[in-house]
């Protein structure tokens, strides 16, 4: 039982912390400790990170298989960690100067954390299940935040009825793999389907890849992102686009390789489609945008369909390419995010992307790091996203997909067009447009030229997370 | 030093092309030339202490990707000696030429810089010709091969304002091409069967060459013949044979002191040059090279006739040069390299001074380049007309036949032509035979157009405009020196240079460093010894004095006199006589009336030309008038131009125009443009659409996610 | 045919009868109300299993807190359901046709249905013959699934602290009686007096 214990001590930690925090603000001066509290809680996250990331935190398997904490739990959940932290910095000054910094922000994270970290080490249906409902209830709750706001709170319904819906199909897939398998153990299921599967189990597959597609929005159960991307205040928006992700997307390469890891000719096809539907409804539906974050909201969507195509792959460089791709996701995301949350015109928060009509004038360091993003994420080398999509590539071409990869090429292409249709408004736009006022705080611009630096960089080594996420890569795939 | 003799050019250029707007035009200027003469006079030390010894000085390694490893590597031989002594030469006096010569510029406005990018153009020539001469392998030659012709197009083209000047760059460059393709293919063929592309290594595996059979355009070919005739393609855009020899007349376009440089001396010769130094294969591909010395004769014959009723004095000269390497082709295809080189040699003396001649005559004329408006420029242009006056009589081949005070008394074209001429004949065989006839005729006519040019243009009363011939002028010093130079060359080249070129067997091999045959040690041991009796038309060699009495005979009978045979493997000198190939011997003994031929039809010539413009000035006009037919012929180049305009040009202009309009524009352009204004913006709609706003469209699209894919795996999922 | 069999398929048939009467109903308090039926027939089936821990609290909590809970918020909820119902009609046929093909494909599975071969010793906790099953799962819950147990914990009170967050609210234009404020009022500082000169003013 100690031994267990340890194994998810970090998770109990935190839980801890959260409930403590909040007896604590709720007992002192509530809302206006809300700034320590983010502090606290940042510095908690960073401290786990490095503590799971140095190795400090023990490994295996806990509670009868319930949790799994191996390298590539180790690696996803740095990840989570350290993008939670900070998002969770950046986003204080922003809802600090709306009135939205509640002392149940912090913990409410800090709760979506524990629970992203429970799914990333699932290794039992339910306690999966569990872990995305911890973190998404936490999520529902933070997108309606701003609940004197039509939008806010529209897009908090919105997301919580459709994630009821996707729990649904979830938990029906669940149930269709338990009838057969007879147990909801990961372990079990694969033993169970080594002597071959039936239709039920495939249709139990179906079912819940359809329900972790909601989760990390793949077309075509993406349809919430663009509105609660919109509708959630911005700095929820930024912690949506990066830590859950990243989680989600773990948990669905533990589900279909250590759940259903005999039967990778299945669920390539199911994946395969979800990227491909992904990548082109993101590249061609973000053309339309005038809204910033509707446009990331796309773009996550396209981005999570070349983070599918290496899953997809159904291989350890497969789900190392998707590591990697995740992580520079993230960090490219936390850059952008960063400027969009100080985005303002006349002290206003805005985001239409014709505000940043001529921003080169006004800001140049802002915009040339803004286009070093753009260019990262449209795929441009030599940052570092473009290493990120042949990574992905590469490992559907090795895999035997080189339709997939060739559609993903053809995707990059139609999708290059938004981001540098923003590179071409911020240096030849029209200058009489309603430009934003340019001004950047400097923890913001801090991330921003970091992010962009990193893209940047990156190219050298890319600071040495290959070697790591081949490591977590190995762990899963065996 | 060699180092320093190719890099100086180089140098010269990037500083005169770069530098000029903080050195100034004029110091740029002055710097390229010095490092030309620098470049020259190395060249010249190079060239007269070299003792024949192949040598490979590397400068860096090059390519190494697969098996394909390469050094850039200097390859210094006789051949690229005789190279770089023509190169610089010509281009040094060629650079101090153009300080008159492009002074004033009409075709630039006042103020204009273009003098720097001349010279820095001149320079980057010479560079990329000595790259294309040094090379050590086929991709470095190719490299020059290719910078030689950027250079021209660049030459050519250089009046930008002058639309003709444009069009006659891309025809030069186009023309090439074709060219070109065929020696890239070459080159190819070789590295797919050597596995290298190092002249050492290829030459050494040209026996085995020989013996593969190798399948191209569904054709089994002798590899040896196919690897020939296609780098004899590149040869023949390169140095403008028929068929492919229309860009060098247009290319008259360019200013004088390029046509000088790149289109009579250097750049046009590079073609000989390549056959001369692929004999290794050359000389196991019989075919190939029997192609060679019909299309060289072809070449000499045409462009001579086309040569006789030009106007434009650029263009006589330009044909002259057309078919003065139709002369050095057949030396060449006959198997006597030394003497295509040394044609090569001489030609490029009198042929720059004729240009540059030409160039100063242009330029005292006002750029009046009619020969129909000169006349009378005798005494205008006194130095200019002298020296005009030593280059033809070089080119036409003035000499005294048949003496021989152990060289032969002439200009440098007598000895050099004559030379070219006699091995046609020496060959012995039906292409050897048809061009040593058309060599003859062509000498005839290069007499005759050479001289009416001396006369339409110094003789005879002044034509045209009269104000241009009052304000005619000597050219300045620094056009006058060159051609002086220049003068010595085409006076003394051919003698001096004779016996290293065309003398005995045992000469030439020591000159090219090529062994001899061992079977016949004992009787070349013999003639090594007896210093004087070098060459075997001296009456003193006994072995000589026994066939002198055939010499006026039928030329038969030679074949079991050899003195000495040139042996050794492939590759073992600067070039290779294949085994049984004894013309250049043979040339010595051909019959006397052989060797007095040329010399009649340079008289001929001469008379004709005499008669027609000074005596009856009326008669070539009543000439063209009863002939008209064959004058069109002729003043219309055979027509070669507009048949390609109708073979090959139209139909191109059309594929393109096609490709332009319906391919690129209506297809790829239409395509793209309707994908990404019309099919992309019509599904971002659609997507727009469906993101209504409703939550139960959204739920319905999750719920038509799961059934399609439910579908869909139910279909394949289990069988 | 056996009682249980019999009693079974009652059971099942008023499910699923009760289930789809839930969503065509008319009127929204009537869909509650067959959702509560469908809610006990429900239990009976667990009961039929054997499992009357379960069925007992479908009973108390669903249909005793849940239901009741519905009916209140779908009485109190001002929501015209007939216009709504009507909007849905128009897509009652595609959502049929895809609904249709749903069942069908769901119906492939059924009868192609198996067991995985080792499905029966993969079982985590097999009905235990010795205990009555409230200890059962009592032994189960706290002991094998202890961690999700307590996750489901988390859940709740994310849930309780949602609820909070985005209803509660401190409205500040709103006066509240503060007690101890009114008891500890001292009357000598609430009031001062002022001596005022007729005819001068303040």
């Amino acid at each position: 039982m100690s031994a267990d214990l340890a194994i998810v001590l970090p998770e109990i930690i935190l839980s801890v912390y959260a409930m403590a925090a909040l007896i604590f603000a709720v007992y002192t001066k509530k809302d206006a400790m809300a700034p320590t509290l983010v502090l606290a809680t940042s510095a908690l996250f960073l401290v786990m990170a490095l503590w799971i990331g140095t190795g400090g935190s023990a490994t295996g398997s806990a509670f009868n298989g319930m949790l799994q904490n191996d390298g590539f739990a180790r690696f996803a959940k740095v990840v989570i960690l350290v993008s939670a932290a900070v998002v969770l910095l950046l986003s204080q000054g922003y809802m600090k100067q709306r009135g939205l910094l509640r002392f149940e922000y912090p913990i409410l994270i800090t709760l979506a954390v524990v629970g992203m970290m429970v799914m990333v080490s699932a290794g039992d249906l339910i306690a999966l299940y569990m872990g995305l409902e911890l973190q998404s209830l936490s999520l529902y709750v933070v997108a309606a935040l701003r609940r004197d706001n039509v939008k806010s709170t529209e897009a908090g319904l919105k997301y919580f009825v459709l994630g009821a819906l996707s729990s649904g199909m979830l938990l029906y897939g669940a149930s269709l793999t338990y009838g057969f398998a007879g147990t909801t153990t990961f372990e079990g299921i694969v033993q169970a389907s080594e002597g071959g599967i039936s239709l039920g189990l495939l249709f139990g597959l179906v079912f819940m890849a359809a329900g972790l597609a909601f989760k990390v929005s793949a077309a075509p159960f993406h349809m919430w992102t663009p509105d609660v991307y919109e509708g959630s205040p911005t700095a929820v928006t930024a912690f949506f686009a990066t830590a859950p992700k990243m989680a989600a997307m773990a948990l669905f390469a533990r589900v279909v390789h250590d759940a259903f890891g005999t039967v990778v000719g299945d669920w390539q096809q199911i994946l395969a489609f979800l990227a491909l539907a992904s990548m082109f409804l993101g590249a061609v539906a973000a053309i339309g945008q005038t809204d910033i974050k509707r446009l990331m909201a796309y773009s996550s969507i396209a981005h999570m369909g070349y983070a599918l195509v290496g899953l997809a792959a159904g291989t350890a460089v497969g789900v190392e390419a998707m590591l990697i791709y995740m992580t520079i996701y993230v960090v490219m995301n936390i850059g952008t995010f960063a400027f969009i949350l100080s985005m303002e015109r006349d002290g206003r928060h805005v985001t239409d992307i014709a505000g940043l009509n001529m921003l080169a004038e006004r800001s140049p360091g802002a915009a040339c790091a803004l286009l070093v993003l753009f260019f990262s994420l449209a795929g441009v080398p030599p940052m570092l996203g473009f290493f990120a999509k042949y990574g992905v590539l590469l490992a559907a071409v090795d895999a035997g997909l080189t339709w997939l990869a060739v559609a993903g090429v053809v995707a990059s292409v139609i999708g290059a067009y938004y981001y540098l249709r923003i590179v071409y408004f911020m240096y030849f736009g029209d200058p009489d447009a309603r430009r934003i006022d340019g001004t950047i705080a400097p923890l913001n611009a801090g991330l921003l030229l970091a992010s962009a630096a990193i893209m940047l960089l990156g190219i050298v080594n890319m600071f040495g997370i290959e070697g790591l996420a081949e490591a977590a890569a190995a762990s899963l795939v065996n | 030093m060699e180092t320093i003799l190719l890099f100086a050019p180089l140098l010269g250029s990037l500083i005169c092309g770069f530098g000029y707007r903080i050195i100034g035009e004029r110091a740029g200027q002055i710097i390229a030339t010095g490092f030309l003469f620098l470049s020259c006079l190395l060249s010249w030390v190079v060239f007269l202490t070299f003792d024949g010894v192949t040598e490979q000085i590397q400068i860096a390694r090059w390519i190494e990707s697969g098996s394909l490893a390469t050094d850039w590597s200097i390859r210094l031989d006789r051949l690229t000696a005789i190279m770089l002594v023509v190169i610089t030469t010509v281009s040094a006096l060629v650079h101090l030429y153009s300080f008159g010569y492009m002074a004033h510029d009409e075709h630039f406005r006042e103020g204009e810089t273009y003098r720097s990018r001349f010279f820095a153009y001149l320079s980057f020539f010479t560079f990329a010709m000595l790259m294309l001469v040094t090379a050590d392998n086929l991709v470095q030659l190719f490299f020059g091969w290719e910078g030689v012709g950027v250079a021209s197009y660049l030459l050519i083209g250089f009046y930008i304002r002058k639309p003709s000047a444009g069009a006659a760059a891309i025809k030069a460059f186009v023309v090439n091409r074709v060219g070109d393709f065929g020696f890239a293919l070459g080159i190819f063929a070789i590295f797919f069967l050597v596995d290298s592309i190092n002249f050492s290594d290829v030459f050494a595996a040209a026996p085995e060459i020989a013996e593969t059979e190798l399948e191209f355009l569904w054709t089994t070919w002798n590899a040896a013949e196919l690897i020939a005739f296609l780098l004899f393609i590149g040869a023949m855009g390169k140095s403008a044979q028929l068929i492919l020899h229309t860009w060098l007349p247009d290319a008259m376009e360019g200013p004088t002191p390029v046509s000088a440089l790149i289109h009579a001396a250097t750049m046009v010769t590079a073609g000989v040059f390549l056959v001369c130094r692929m004999s290794p294969i050359m000389e196991f591909a019989d075919t190939a090279m029997t192609f060679v010395v019909y299309l060289g004769a072809a070449t000499a014959f045409f462009a001579a006739t086309v040569g006789l009723v030009q106007n434009d004095i650029k263009r006589v000269i330009a044909y002259s040069t057309c078919s003065q390497l139709g002369y050095m082709f057949v030396a060449a295809g006959v198997g006597v390299y030394s003497v295509a080189m040394f044609h090569l040699f001489t030609h490029a003396f009198f042929k720059a001074m004729l240009f540059l001649g030409a160039g100063s005559v242009i330029h005292g004329m006002h750029h009046e380049q009619d020969m129909r408006n000169y006349g009378g420029l005798r005494r205008k242009m006194p130095y200019t007309f002298w020296a005009m006056m030593i280059g033809t009589l070089a080119i036409t081949g003035v000499g005294i036949p048949l003496l021989y005070v152990g060289f032969p008394i002439g200009f440098a074209g007598f000895v050099s032509k004559d030379a070219v001429i006699e091995s046609a004949y020496a060959a012995g065989t039906q292409a050897g035979g048809f061009a040593f006839w058309a060599l003859l005729i062509g000498a005839l006519f290069t007499s005759f157009y050479s001289w009416r040019l001396m006369f339409l243009t110094f003789y005879g009363a002044p034509r045209g405009d009269k104000h241009t011939h009052e304000h005619a002028h000597e050219s300045p010093a620094v056009m006058l020196i060159p051609l002086g130079v220049l003068a010595i060359g085409s006076v003394f080249a051919g003698m001096v240079w004779y016996k290293s070129f065309f003398g005995s067997t045992e000469a030439v091999a020591k000159f090219f460093a090529v062994p001899l045959q061992t079977e016949v040690h004992a009787v070349a041991d013999g003639y090594a010894e007896d210093g004087k009796a070098d060459d075997s038309h001296s009456a003193k060699d006994d072995h000589s004095e026994a066939y002198d009495g055939e010499k006026t005979g039928d030329g038969k009978g030679y074949d079991d006199g050899h003195h000495a045979e040139f042996g050794g493997a492939p590759g073992d000198g600067a070039i290779y006589i294949g085994e049984g190939n004894t013309v250049l011997d043979d040339a010595h003994y051909v019959p006397n009336w052989v060797k007095v031929s040329p010399f009649v039809a340079m008289l001929l010539g001469f008379l004709t030309a005499y008669q027609m413009y000074i005596r009856r000035p009326d008669w070539p006009a009543r000439l063209a008038e009863n002939q008209r037919p064959l004058y069109l012929f002729l003043l219309n180049k055979w027509y070669f131009d507009e048949l390609y305009e109708v073979i090959f040009v139209r139909p191109a202009r059309f594929l393109g125009s096609f490709l332009w309009r319906r391919g690129d524009g209506d297809v790829i352009d239409g395509g793209i443009n309707g994908l990404a204004m019309g099919v992309i913006p019509f599904f971002t709609r659609l997507a727009g659409r469906a993101q209504s706003g409703y939550l139960f469209h959204y739920a319905a699209a999750m719920v038509l996610g799961i059934v399609a894919l439910v579908f869909w795996m139910s279909m394949t999922g289990i069988n | 045919m056996t009682a249980f069999t019999i009693t079974f398929y009652m059971f099942a048939l008023t499910v699923v009868a009760s289930g789809l009467l839930v969503v065509t109903a008319r009127n929204p308090v009537h869909s509650v109300l067959w959702l509560i039926l469908c809610f006990l027939s429900s239990a009976g089936m667990f009961v039929l299993m054997g499992a009357e821990f379960v069925a007992m609290l479908l009973i108390i909590v669903y249909v005793g807190a849940v239901a009741v809970l519905f009916l209140f918020v779908v009485m109190m909820l001002d929501v015209d359901f007939a216009e709504l119902k009507a909007e849905m009609s128009r897509y009652v046929p595609i959502a049929g046709l895809i609904g249709l093909v749903l069942l069908m494909q769901l119906g492939l599975a059924l009868g192609t249905w198996g067991y995985a071969e080792d499905a029966q010793a993969l079982r985590a906790a097999p009905t235990p013959g010795d205990m009555h099953n409230t200890k059962a799962l009592g032994m189960l819950l706290y002991d094998q699934y202890f961690l999700l147990f307590q996750l489901a914990g988390l859940i709740l009170l994310v849930a309780m602290v949602g609820a909070i967050v985005l209803t509660l609210r401190h409205r500040t234009d709103v006066k509240r009686q503060n007690v101890l404020a009114q008891m500890y009022r001292d009357p000598a500082k609430a009031m001062e007096l002022k001596d005022v000169k007729p005819g001068q003013g303040l």
